[in-house]
């Protein structure tokens, strides 16, 4: 405790692997650091692994290899109820045959704590989700939203360090989910708590965390802060994933200046930037974002290759409009273009063409 | 309010009023669903709800001796049986004419038999009397006062008379009170002697017997129930077979298998003896006493306990005990404060499912409970079948039900029945 600086790894995993049948691992070779007060987001397709790391994390399920340190110590013997840490469930279990103080002052009953300090800090924490009023109610007479944050406070009432949510917001509709995003990642940061948060949800992801890990088939794909994941993927996993995307197949017909010249299947040749492609030859996948396409190739940079496409459908969104095209044969390129005054709103049947610039479209594994 | 407006009650389509008209609606429902429930409203009412009111009511029912004696009963009305005296000659007279038309219609024994509840003696009485008073002629031979004396020295005792008075009345609390080991005498309330009184013992034994079984069903059938909640489908149906295993066998089979684990040279004690923990001169008594009723019924209705017990474990989340470990608590505190409430529901419905089954068992005990580990049920059908005391019979089997209709509600009061679940 005392020696641990900011910058030190507070929570670690090291060469972690599980396996439930002893035939397939769930969980494959798995490196994290996390220094202290960083809030992580664990994000992935159910089945990814991405829940069964919190369960090892919160000592409700044993790593088959490899090791977990919080604070620099190994956790792997200690079980849960010594480890200290606070934990919010996807089904909020709060316990139904006590009332919302009775639930909060449960972990400090269990520490020995006095009476008058109990009492003194389940105020205290209730008071942090504004919810002071509700501490003789029952759990069942709460609406979701209420009991989500009843959990919460219960998670963070005995002065945990280390907080895991699983799923928090999943079962809430998505108004009530985005305050509570907002309110969650706030309390994190004014008490400087670690946190360890898994979810399904993207934009969650993207809105709440300092750094993200994307899981797929057991391992991270990318662990990144939201920017540099929404912008710079690093395999097609990761780009499909994240936000929406556009992909093209082809080869990469030469790597010249850091720009690769990519021929798509139908022959049509694009630039990209090389990220997963070292040589000509190689079957690529590129990756452009739907905000990303020029539709005006007087703005593209002289020599730009562009592409022919056939508007398919036009939707208004309002605050932008999303145009589905035909491009390269494949008729599901969707181009997003803000709703400015000036902005052209394209028929389907119209025939344009569209470019982008080199860097924003990413060359990656096929 | 709402249904009115200013124009009048709110109107349907065709005019009628809206609240008419729903009414209509709905009773054509109503009577649907009340012809789809009638074949089996029927069936219950025959042969369920009409034979209990009809046995009960045998419990209060004394229209024997008005009926058979009507004019006996009204002429005793006037007698003061605190004076001492005999009733004078017209009761005498009167009870001479109504045993004419008794013994012609051969009811005298029936009436010297159901007297004899309350007084030994008056049966062979009756029957004694009714062969000689068959010559009697009701109108020339009178008087009577000293012949019926002659046929039957009880007819001189003023304490015959008595008892004829008090139980003249068409119903009787007579039954209840023999129930609860009283009786009525002409001189009020009192207990039955001591040696007769056995039944509230009983009524205790019964009690207490049934809350022990009650026990030792949710000490062995709670781990069970646990377990089959928490582990896979596959195990758990394997286990649910188990436990419902005993059903698919005959009542009387699993009984008699008792008989033989427990009987002295049965299969418990033969193997005691051989392993040489058990004298072969000292054998275990294990059964024909409480402790064999008890072991058997407790076998018998374990899966009723564990049923209602494993549907409400089901429904408890895992969740709650790993959230009550993450907030520090041990294995221990987190079953004792988290888990062990919430299946509190299951345990009272699986304990009133088992107490109110085994407080009315007969079969068990008969066959395994010997003399010390009978029920209250096995006296009720001693006195329906043997005894032939069916007022008795009924009075018991209404206390039976009165007592656990009583800790039914006590159990809603202290518990509170929306707690029971059965699934």
């Amino acid at each position: 405790m005392a020696n641990s600086t900011s910058d030190a790894a507070f929570v670690e995993f090291e060469r972690v692997q599980k396996s439930y049948d002893g035939v397939n691992l769930v969980v494959k070779d798995l490196n994290l650091s996390m220094p202290k007060g960083e809030f992580l987001t664990m994000l992935g397709p159910s089945g990814s692994g991405k829940t069964t790391c919190l369960m090892m994390l919160a000592g409700f399920e044993t790593a088959t290899h490899g090791d977990i340190r919080l604070d620099g110590v190994s956790i792997n013997n200690i079980p849960p109820h010594k480890r200290g840490i606070g934990m919010v469930f996807q089904n909020y279990a709060l316990f139904p045959h006590m009332t919302v103080a009775e639930n909060l002052s449960f972990p400090l009953e269990v520490r020995k704590i006095g009476k008058s300090e109990r009492e003194e800090k389940v105020m205290r924490a209730l008071g942090m989700v504004q919810m002071q009023d509700f501490a003789g109610r029952r759990p069942t007479q709460l609406s979701g939203g209420q009991q989500q944050r009843i959990a919460l406070s219960r998670a963070l009432v005995f002065e945990p360090e280390l907080v895991l949510m699983d799923e928090p917001l999943g079962a809430l509709d998505k108004q009530l989910r985005e305050t509570l995003q907002f309110e969650i990642t706030n309390l994190a940061h004014e008490l400087g708590i670690t946190t360890v948060y898994v979810t399904h949800d993207q934009t969650e992801a993207l809105t709440m965390s300092d750094r993200v890990a994307v899981f797929d088939d057991g391992r991270i794909q990318q662990l990144a802060p939201p920017d540099q994941l929404y912008e710079e993927p690093e395999n097609s996993f990761v780009a499909q994933f994240i936000g929406e995307n556009n992909t093209l197949e082809g080869v990469v017909k030469e790597i010249k200046g850091g720009v690769a010249l990519v021929q798509l299947d139908n022959g049509d040749l694009i630039d990209a930037k090389p990220v997963n492609v070292t040589e000509a030859g190689q079957r690529t996948r590129v990756s452009i974002r739907p905000e990303r396409v020029e539709m005006d190739p007087t703005r593209l940079q002289e020599g730009a290759h562009t592409l022919k496409a056939e508007v398919l459908e036009f939707i208004y969104m309002g605050d932008i409009f999303r145009t589905r095209l035909r491009v390269a044969g494949k008729d599901d390129f969707v181009i997003k273009t803000r709703n400015a005054p000036d902005q052209v709103r394209l028929k389907p049947g119209q025939q344009i063409e569209i470019g982008w610039l080199a860097e924003d479209c990413r060359a990656l594994d096929a | 309010m709402s249904d009115i407006t200013a124009d009048g009650p709110v109107l349907a389509a065709d005019g009628t009023p809206l609240k008419r008209s729903l009414a209509r609606a709905m009773r054509r429902q109503k009577l649907r669903a009340l012809m789809l429930v009638a074949p089996l409203l029927i069936f219950v009412l025959l042969t369920f709800i009409f034979p209990i009111v009809n046995m009960l009511s045998r419990s209060v029912q004394n229209d024997i001796v008005v009926n058979t004696l009507p004019e006996t009963v009204r002429a005793l009305g006037s007698w003061d049986a605190s004076s001492g005296q005999l009733p004078d000659e017209a009761v005498y007279a009167a009870f001479t004419r109504d045993m004419a038309v008794a013994i012609e219609a051969k009811k005298h024994t029936r009436l010297g038999g159901r007297l004899n509840y309350e007084k030994t003696g008056f049966s062979s009485m009756f029957r004694q009397s009714g062969r000689k008073m068959k010559k009697l002629d009701p109108v020339a031979d009178a008087p009577f006062k000293d012949k019926l004396i002659d046929i039957h020295k009880g007819w001189g005792d003023v304490e015959t008379w008595k008892v004829l008075q008090t139980h003249s009345g068409i119903f009787t609390s007579g039954y209840f009170l023999n129930a609860i080991d009283a009786q009525k005498t002409p001189d009020g309330v009192a207990w039955q002697p001591e040696e007769k009184q056995i039944l509230l013992k009983l009524f205790g034994r019964t009690l207490i017997m049934s809350l022990i079984i009650t026990g030792s069903c949710i000490m062995l059938g709670y781990p069970v129930a646990w377990l089959l909640a928490n582990s896979t489908a596959r195990t758990a149906n394997l286990l649910l077979i188990l436990v419902l295993l005993p059903f698919w066998t005959s009542l009387l089979v699993r009984t008699s298998a008792w008989k033989v684990m427990l009987q002295q040279n049965g299969v418990i004690n033969e193997v005691l003896v051989w392993i040489g923990l058990v004298p072969d001169a000292d054998r275990l008594i294990l059964i024909n006493n409480q402790f064999g009723t008890i072991v058997a019924m407790t076998h018998i209705l374990l899966p009723f306990m564990i049923l209602p017990m494993y549907s409400v474990m089901q429904t408890i989340p895992p969740s709650y005990l790993r959230a009550a470990k993450s907030l520090g608590a041990t294995n221990w505190t987190a079953f004792w404060r988290v888990y062990f409430p919430q299946s509190v529901p299951g345990i009272g419905a699986g304990s009133i499912l088992v107490f109110i089954l085994s407080i009315g068992y007969y079969i068990t005990p008969e066959i395994v409970g010997g003399t010390k580990g009978v029920f209250i049920s096995n006296r009720i059908a001693y006195h329906i079948s043997s005894s032939l005391n069916w007022g008795l019979a009924a009075a018991l089997g209404t206390i039976l039900l009165v007592v656990v209709l009583l800790l039914y509600w006590a159990y809603d009061k202290i518990v509170g029945i929306d707690n029971v679940k059965l699934g």
